[in-house]
């Protein structure tokens, strides 16, 4: 199969055929019209044979918000595989389930609560206009390394206190977590050992200190970390690094792509700055940085006339959700302007839903005031490169020029 | 209709009234009443129409069920008043009901 399957015709297989855990129909962004399929003729699909072994599909808005929001019939736990398709060990507050989620959860919940956020505000828009306005004129270069990566990865220094001018280690220990092809668990958690390492000597230095507004701080004087064994630290570390660093890098980079492609919504945009906020909840919603969130079933359970059995996988795809017409009005279009634009899937829903929304909000707005602030025009010289991945919904690359 | 009352944080008041049958998150949403955002568009699974339940009113309309409650657990500056707006369902004797919104919704 492989990537061969990505040039078919979705129409022209036997559905039971159809496997869009396939993470080449990511990199070719020909997913879209396989899940379009499955929501029509089989929305709640099993896959009985593919790399990640056999999985069901859930595809329609409403079903996925239903499996989302019931965690005893639909387990997360990194004992039962985890939230992922592609089994991973790792413990964090995002694959465990209550009790111990609440407490972790809980930990690190203020930091990204709307009082902390209006802290972090000003100096999130002084290092976007920074950044901004060191960008070379008139030449090409990658927005997504020179303003993506290098916005999100400074972000994310800000909210550990971690040494700034090391903080490239951040992304590079969040593609070694994700995204880079790497042959085994063991060989990836090899590599991640100076992660662990490191966050492991912030955490002692921290736990001395008296207690500060970071998130290594703040875990350090909680109560929940005091229970935390090594495994669950160096998870919930990255599951933070991961969590404020793909997902918001992806969307800035989406953001201009959309742009690009539907010239007339930024053109509404520059003449209503006031949409920014629900320009950046459709941004979210069409680009899904996540393209799904995997349970376990921990009883039987039947889903529009499907027998699920304990024990199987199941991925909800927010990837299709957030596409599903049915939810959803023109859900193929990018529209900044949409009625109820904030009712999407891309934070999940439920206990487990993001809890770093707001944060990302705030950076996407911030970096589009500063844009149309400077009247700056991103023009987009080619097509992105995209992540192959069935996890994080991305780009490796997109060139562009700023032209004014 | 009943009339509802929301109380922004800094004290401005907005009187709306409201179908029966309608509830506090989508009568905020249908009157523009910024501070609640409903992003599930009510189906008690995201908490951001968190809303705190004025005193004098607590008992009329009672405490948060059991999803609700998880769902409150993670919200923001939770309070023994805390309820999520798309779970207070408006009805004739909620004539008057008033509900303070939060800082914000998280």
């Amino acid at each position: 199969m492989g990537s061969t399957l990505s040039t078919l015709d979705p129409y022209s297989i036997p559905i039971e055929k159809i496997d869009v855990s396939n993470p080449a129909l990511f990199q070719d962004d020909t997913v879209g019209s396989f899940f379009k399929r499955l929501r029509e003729e089989d929305p709640v699909h099993f896959c009985s044979d593919s790399k990640v072994g056999p999985f069901w599909s859930i595809t329609k808005f409403n079903d996925i918000v239903d499996v989302d929001s019931n965690h005893a019939a639909f387990s997360s736990d990194a004992s039962n595989g985890g939230v992922a398709l592609e089994n991973r060990m790792r413990r964090n507050f995002i694959a465990m389930d209550p009790p111990k989620h609440d407490e972790q959860r809980k930990a690190v919940s203020p930091i990204v609560a709307p009082p902390n956020l209006r802290n972090l505000e000003g100096l999130i828009r002084e290092r976007t206009a920074a950044v901004l306005d060191d960008l070379p004129r008139g030449t090409e270069f990658d927005w997504v390394k020179r303003v993506s990566i290098d916005l999100t990865t400074k972000m994310l220094a800000t909210l550990f206190d971690f040494p700034y001018e090391e903080r490239h280690l951040l992304t590079e220990w969040s593609d070694i977590s994700v995204t880079v092809p790497i042959e085994s668990d063991v060989e990836r958690e090899r590599l991640l050992r100076p992660c662990y390492d490191y966050f492991g000597k912030l955490w002692t230095e921290r736990q001395k200190q008296p207690p500060k507004a970071d998130l290594l701080s703040m875990l350090a004087h909680s109560d929940a970390a005091k229970r935390m064994d090594v495994a669950e630290f160096n998870g919930n570390v990255l599951l933070l690094i991961v969590g404020g660093n793909d997902t918001t890098r992806n969307t800035m980079t989406a953001s201009i792509l959309a742009m690009h492609q539907n010239p007339g919504e930024l053109e509404k945009l520059r003449k209503n700055p006031e949409l920014i906020p629900s320009m950046v909840s459709e941004t979210i919603r069409w680009q899904t940085p996540l393209s799904h969130m995997r349970r376990t079933a921990t009883a039987d359970v039947w889903l529009r006339g499907k027998h699920i059995r304990k024990g199987d996988k199941i991925a909800m795809w927010y990837l299709s959700g957030n596409r599903d017409d049915e939810y959803i009005e023109r859900a193929d279009e990018y529209i900044i302007d949409r009625k109820n634009v904030r009712q999407h899937l891309s934070f999940g829903f439920g206990i487990h839903r993001c809890v770093g929304n707001r944060l990302a909000e705030l950076q996407l707005k911030i970096l589009w005031e500063e844009l149309l602030k400077r009247n700056m025009t991103i023009e987009v010289l080619g097509p992105p490169v995209r992540t192959y991945s069935n996890f994080i919904h991305g780009y490796e690359s997109l060139p562009v020029k700023v032209s004014s | 209709m009943p009339r509802v009352v929301y109380v922004q944080p800094t004290g401005t008041q907005q009187e709306v009234e409201l179908a029966v049958g309608s509830t506090v998150m989508s009568g905020a949403l249908a009157n523009d009443i910024s501070g609640i955002d409903g992003d599930c568009g009510g189906q008690c699974a995201c908490g951001t129409c968190h809303v705190y339940v004025a005193e004098e009113w607590v008992g009329r309309v009672g405490g948060a069920g059991e999803r609700e409650s998880e769902m409150l657990m993670f919200a923001a500056a939770v309070q023994p008043n805390s309820r999520l707006g798309c779970q207070i369902t408006i009805e004739r004797d909620l004539e008057g009901l008033t509900v303070h919104l939060p800082d914000g919704q998280h």
